[in-house]
């Protein structure tokens, strides 16, 4: 098998929490390298150092390449560069709005509170995935997993999730 | 050096000099290797004993929101721990010759043996008390790891580089709550008040050169000088106190020694929970 497809098996793996996406959509497969002695060496980064799918992003990679038939892998995590949400494909962004999560926004240091002191959500508002309103409300920056917040639509008053810009 | 007489004072640099180690077996790499060690241990033990602190608040937060955002900010907490106690684990392997796992430093060593300061092993509080700590330990570590950005250790720089993307959003969390609760009520703002007065005494510790004088000296460019830290900190910090309308605490007594090992029964209290699972049931997984 040529690096090209072992690289395609590998980002062809979906997410755990968030199936719709992969992991190239996700931009945390950094690098798939054939090594001399046939060994398939594969680097990811974490998307948040605490990140629990980590472990499991891991061992579902080994899983698929094993089924392809590669014999020798080796998964290891690099936290350098650190992943931003900027990698994360067009079509992932498409995916993610059809399966009800807002994308992320390009990416902006978090801002800090103090700048408007009186006001609770900062950032620019999320979309919301079903209704397509910008009238929305961030109720809590952080979500269901550590890369999503929370929000609320005011048009269609649905709940939804947003991927965090980072 | 011999693994029997490092396992008496592990990782603790100040130690090793009076130590009954002979001294012609000892190089000056393996000091800094210790130095460094010492110092990555400290850091990983304040962010975990945190990370197991805000745990405290699943179930009980007043919302929700909160109960999941302070699980969220433990967990990057952990994360970070993993790494920096891993890390610690492999230099001071490299010195002793048996390298410690993250999980064998988490939950295997006893109160004497940790190196966290103070402010993170005083019990929550009220809500109150713990976003007067996260407004003091977040913004100490916005700062911390945008000095560590550019570490000469590249383990230290990539773990900078990832964590304070994830520390920005603990500080801003814990600035919202200090403006809105400050700011609020005379009864909330009160509480606020009497939170900012209750840990202020341990913010002195944070920023103690004196615990990181082995490092700086040993390998310069690779730790911050938690002293340079200070302005920044206090910039930012003071200003959201004004903010929210509250006063700068004056204390009249302040902590020191927790990363030489001394503690408050607070530690002794928090261990057993934390350590009680791993101990009783070795290797347990799940």
């Amino acid at each position: 098998m040529t690096v090209d497809q072992l690289r395609d098996i590998a980002g062809a793996v979906p997410d755990p929490e968030i199936p719709v996406l992969t992991l190239h959509d996700l931009g945390i497969l950094r690098d798939v390298q054939l090594a001399a002695d046939g060994t398939v060496e594969v680097t990811l980064t974490p998307t948040y150092t605490g990140c629990p799918a980590t472990a499991v992003i891991a061992g579902d990679v080994e899983t698929a390449l094993r089924t392809a038939g590669v014999a020798r892998i080796n998964v290891r995590t690099v936290l350098s560069p650190a992943w931003t949400t900027d990698w994360m494909s067009q079509d992932g962004h498409r995916k993610l709005r059809e399966y009800g999560i807002a994308p992320p926004v390009a990416c902006q240091p978090a801002q800090s509170a103090l700048s408007a002191p009186r006001s609770i959500g900062l950032t620019l508002s999320a979309r919301c995935p079903r209704c397509g309103s910008t009238t929305t409300r961030e109720i809590s920056r952080f979500g269901s997993t550590p890369c999503k917040s929370l929000w609320a639509c005011l048009s269609c008053a649905e709940p939804f999730d947003s991927f965090k810009a980072i | 050096m011999t693994a029997a007489s490092l396992s008496r004072q592990p990782l603790d640099s100040a130690d090793i000099d009076q130590a009954d180690i002979d001294q012609a077996d000892i190089d000056q790499a393996d000091i800094d290797q210790i130095a460094l060690a010492s110092y990555v241990l400290g850091l990983g033990d304040d962010t975990l004993i945190l990370a197991q602190r805000l745990g405290e608040w699943i179930t009980r937060a007043p919302q929700i929101e909160e109960d999941i955002a302070l699980g969220n900010i433990a967990l990057d907490l952990l994360g970070q721990a993993r790494t920096l106690l891993s890390y610690a684990g492999e230099l001071e392997g490299k010195v002793t010759g048996t390298s410690r796992g993250e999980d064998d430093l988490a939950f295997l060593r006893d109160e004497r043996e940790f190196r966290n300061v103070h402010l993170v092993e005083i019990e929550n509080g009220d809500f109150a008390v713990t976003m007067a700590r996260q407004l003091i330990f977040s913004a100490y570590q916005y700062e911390l790891y945008t000095a560590l950005l550019t570490s000469t250790d590249p383990t230290l720089s990539a773990l900078a580089a990832k964590a304070v993307k994830e520390v920005a959003y603990h500080r801003d969390h814990a600035t919202q709550w200090v403006l809105r609760l400050g700011d609020g009520t005379p009864e909330s703002h009160d509480r606020m008040q009497a939170a900012l007065d209750q840990v202020w005494p341990y913010v002195e510790e944070i920023f103690d050169t004196a615990d990181t004088a082995d490092i700086l000296t040993a390998l310069p460019g690779v730790a911050a000088d938690p002293a340079a830290l200070r302005p920044a900190w206090s910039r930012y910090v003071e200003a959201v106190i004004t903010t929210a309308t509250l006063s700068l605490p004056a204390p009249t007594w302040r902590s020191r020694g927790g990363r030489a090992g001394y503690h408050s029964e607070n530690l002794g209290h928090l261990l057993p929970d934390m350590q009680n699972l791993h101990r009783s049931h070795p290797g347990a997984s799940w």
